[in-house]
């Protein structure tokens, strides 16, 4: 096992940029999601460390070895750089059975036999795949499939395993199963991961940290709860989780505590800036009250199943979200009383 | 990742490997044409721009252009007359049996040229052992009704049928169900939906395929020589045969110009059938899934006989023409149960030593073409597909030439670039080397396209998988690129196995004693008066090529598409 470290990489195809400049280390043991909206550049990245793709700029090392450097030319090839990589089409090889196609790695090492048949049962084990060992993958299911993937990168202990969208072609139902499957194989080896989605729900589920990824940057790296409770730019309080973000002005330090203005009202916010230009509104820190601090309309009301989502509109015009209990009308004026939210700077 | 597919990282090993097999596919394919039009263009040597002109200037090189534009031409409409009723009626309409109608259309385009001619004079005329046996023979003396422009006509028509009826289909199946569907809700129907909606969608296709049949029957070789050679009529391939068969190769330089000649109009009609195959492909939205089957009513019966009973006219009538004179004891003879005889198969396969060398030569020339073309283009087409570098798309786009043109034009280039090995005193002319380097050139075509489509059709993680876990780029070649595109290397495999087998117009030119092909030799035979032992030859080869395509008819629905010539 082992850390990754990037330094200042770049990539582009032919023009556009599909990464800039990113310089980041995922821990040695670490689970790491990478999270964006398609294109941002986060399955390039994932390529990068594989080593299907060559960086234009910057370099990367694998543990103490440097597998990938711009400047020098140096490029270790996908094969000599011992990872393990779980694809979204699982590409398992249709003329294999499951053993082989889980065995293969170790062909291609020359471990003995024996020693081979050990680990292969070892690693069905592990997967659950026991009984299915000679059959063809042709007849398995999407799950059963995406387990074999797995057990055949567990195999050959990689220092680093990569996974790209594994659970994408899965349905709703197989792809919670398997996010447990991913999280135990986590526990038990202890291998470095990083794991590229775009399911927020996924990364937030099964990540020890997130980096979210917007046109080839990495915008924040974080633990879930950080990026939930503490995001540091506009994309990611809008991106992560539900709410709503609204400017504010006229902020003022005391000793421990910030104050700000926003939607009209003056109210304590919670920052880590001098400055912050930005406030992010979840819905747990709008409390309906009608003595509260300001006034909105409801817009819509979308039942979530015990509770109501209400789109808003503030008596100053920001569109806000909240959840009650109860039904209300589209049309009906409410009071908010709010909580201190998280204040950032908008960049 | 689409971006990724189109530029993956790979080791470097990969890029040397594909520089050095792109280099060598270079070398066997494109380098004969080179030196061809090289030869064409200089000025020293024996050729220069004068003597370009006086060749053209001929009386003999005038008529023979004129009969092969005409014989082409004509044969040409002919193709189209039968392709385009064929396509049409079974890709739009609720014919029965359609794969069974199919595949006895795509039966002449695999038979070689010279045995459909010789199958047919076996058809006709005073001696056709079949007339006489039913007593319908014309008088002796009467003429040989197919020794003539009309016949060379008819039978270039037939022999290239399958052409026209390939690629309209192709087009057809383009077609979206819905502008049909559409067009019938507006109330158009029968005639109409054909006449306003699927025939202009369908005029590139076929105008395409009218390009290709016309470059086809121009380098056609067989037909001319086995019919027009005994009428005295000469087209530019049977002129370029009798040049350098009399004279030997002091009319190499002669016969270049003529084969230029040939390569030009050739190339004009590759053009033309390139640039309506590109507009053919725009403009087209929409689900093409279900085939379309408009009901022909009571009408179906009829029109299904009417088709059986074409098929039986142009393949099951020349066969049994040809079957009946393999089996009489001699020339002339009719054929009844008492005169039944397998002697003429007997001398032919066992006893003629000039049959058994070329049964010899032309099982191993196309044995070994096979095989190698196999090992070159597999790896070739994967890592061309994988590293797209400016060189690869280039050979992409001309690897077909060597087939496409004229067999005659290819087989001048041959003698032209191994008559003389640069830096040494050797030629290759007069030896099996140059007809098998030939083959590799002409064949080149017909092995890659069907490897390319289906590796183009592998997901590209299969091997970034096998990558991941650490195999090497042979390991990689081996355990997954070869099992997972061997269904259509073998398929590739068989049809250049099948081409080769039957070509004739490439080795008429390169063959010496010693060196003959069975084409060759079926050739031979009949000029040399032995009808009944080429007609032996000739069934035997018949055989081996409805029992190969029948191979791969059976197998097809494991391959990938567009792997299977005849099922596009």
């Amino acid at each position: 096992m082992a850390e990754l470290t990037l330094t200042n990489i770049g990539k582009h195809f032919g023009g556009a940029p599909a990464l800039q400049s990113v310089t980041t280390r995922v821990n040695d043991r670490e689970f790491l999601a990478l999270l964006g909206p398609s294109g941002c550049g986060k399955s390039t990245l994932l390529r990068l460390l594989a080593g299907f793709e060559q960086p234009s700029a910057g370099s990367i090392r694998i543990g103490n070895r440097e597998v990938a450097n711009a400047d020098t030319r140096l490029i270790v090839p996908p094969e000599e750089r011992n990872i393990g990589y779980v694809f979204q089409s699982y590409a398992l090889w249709p003329h294999m059975t499951v053993r082989r196609n889980v065995g293969y790695p170790l062909e291609i090492r020359k471990l003995s036999k024996s020693d081979r048949e050990a680990r292969i049962d070892a690693a069905l084990e592990a997967t659950a795949l026991g009984p299915y060992g000679d059959r063809m993958p042709s007849d398995l299911s999407g799950g059963q499939r995406q387990r074999v993937a797995l057990a055949r990168c567990l195999v050959s202990d990689p220092t680093a395993v990569l996974l790209d969208e594994p659970l994408a072609n899965l349905d709703v139902a197989l792809r919670a199963s398997m996010q447990g499957v991913f999280c135990d194989f986590h526990k038990r080896t202890g291998a470095t991961m990083v794991y590229v989605t775009h399911d927020q729900a996924e990364a937030m589920a099964m990540a020890d940290r997130i980096a979210v990824m917007n046109e080839g940057r990495i915008i924040q790296l974080d633990t879930p709860e950080a990026l939930y409770a503490r995001p540091r730019s506009r994309f990611v309080a809008e991106f992560i989780g539900d709410g709503a973000v609204v400017p504010l002005t006229g902020t003022s330090h005391s000793d421990s505590a910030c104050e700000a203005t926003l939607l009209g009202t003056r109210l304590r916010v919670e920052t880590d800036t001098p400055t912050p230009e930005m406030a992010c509104l979840r819905p747990e820190n709008l409390t309906i009250a009608e003595t509260g601090d300001i006034r909105a309309r409801v817009e819509r009301v979308t039942y979530l199943g015990g509770r109501y989502r209400l789109d808003l509109v503030a008596a100053s015009g920001e569109p806000l979200v909240t959840q009650s209990n109860t039904r209300y009308a589209p049309g009906e004026h409410i009071g908010l009383a709010l909580t201190a939210p998280w204040a950032f700077a908008a960049a | 990742m689409t971006l990724a597919s189109a530029n993956p990282s790979g080791s470097r090993s990969e890029g040397r490997l594909l520089s050095l097999i792109l280099g060598l596919a270079i070398l066997v394919t494109l380098a004969p044409v080179a030196r061809l039009f090289f030869e064409g263009v200089t000025a020293g040597g024996s050729l220069n721009l004068t003597f370009f002109s006086e060749v053209l200037a001929k009386p003999a090189t005038h008529s023979a252009l004129r009969h092969s534009l005409v014989t082409a031409g004509l044969g040409t409409v002919i193709s189209v007359l039968i392709g385009s009723v064929f396509a049409f009626l079974v890709a739009l309409t609720d014919l029965r049996r359609k794969a069974a109608l199919v595949f006895c259309l795509m039966i002449p385009m695999m038979i070689p040229p010279q045995i459909t001619a010789l199958s047919w004079t076996q058809m006709m005329g005073p001696s056709s052992v079949l007339l006489k046996t039913l007593g319908l023979a014309p008088p002796l003396g009467a003429p040989q009704p197919l020794y003539s422009p009309g016949g060379i006509i008819l039978l270039l028509g037939i022999q290239h049928t399958s052409i026209i009826f390939l690629t309209l289909r192709a087009g057809l199946r383009a077609i979206p169900q819905e502008v049909v569907e559409a067009a019938r809700i507006s109330g158009a129907r029968g005639f109409r939906i054909w006449w306003q909606v699927v025939l202009p969608l369908t005029l590139p296709s076929l105008l395409a395929g009218v390009a290709i049949t016309f470059v086809t029957a121009l380098g056609n070789f067989g037909i001319p020589a086995m019919l027009g050679i005994p009428a005295g009529y000469a087209t530019l391939p049977t002129l370029i045969y009798q040049r350098l068969a009399g004279m030997g190769t002091t009319v190499l330089a002669e016969v270049a110009v003529l084969a230029i000649l040939i390569g030009i109009v050739a190339i004009t009609g590759i053009l033309i059938q390139r640039f309506f195959q590109r507009r053919q492909r725009v403009h087209l939205v929409g689900s093409t899934g279900r085939p379309l089957a408009i009901p022909l009513g009571r009408a179906r019966l009829p029109v299904e006989i009417t088709l059986w009973l074409v098929i039986a006219g142009i393949l099951v009538l020349p066969m049994m023409g040809l079957l009946a004179t393999s089996l009489v004891p001699a020339y002339g003879v009719p054929l009844r149960l008492d005169t039944v005889s397998l002697d003429g198969w007997y001398e032919a396969l066992f006893r003629q030593p000039s049959t058994r060398r070329a049964f010899v030569n032309s099982f191993g020339l196309s044995i070994g073409a096979a095989v190698v073309l196999m090992a070159l283009c597999l790896p070739l087409a994967w890592l061309m597909d994988r590293h797209q570098t400016r060189l690869s798309r280039a050979f992409d786009s001309l690897l077909d030439l060597p087939y496409a043109l004229p067999g005659v034009v290819l087989a001048i280039a041959m003698i032209l670039l191994l008559i003389n090995l640069p830096f040494t005193d050797l030629t290759l002319y007069g030896t099996i080397w140059i007809i098998f380097l030939a083959y590799l050139a002409r064949f080149f075509a017909v092995m890659f396209r069907p490897v390319q489509s289906s590796l183009r059709q592998l997901d590209p993680a299969m091997n970034e998988a096998a990558q991941s876990v650490g195999a090497p780029l042979w390991r990689r070649l081996r355990d997954i690129v070869l099992p997972l595109s061997a269904p259509a290397a073998a398929a590739g495999a068989i049809l250049v196995f099948l081409t080769a087998f039957n070509e004739l117009t490439v080795s008429a030119l390169l063959w010496s004693s010693g060196t003959e092909t069975l084409g060759v030799v079926i050739f031979n035979l009949d000029d040399s008066g032995e009808t009944v032992m080429a007609s032996a030859v000739a069934m035997t080869i018949v055989f081996v090529v409805m029992i190969l395509m029948a191979v791969i008819q059976l197998t097809s629905r494991r391959l990938p598409k567009g792997v299977v010539p005849w099922q596009s």
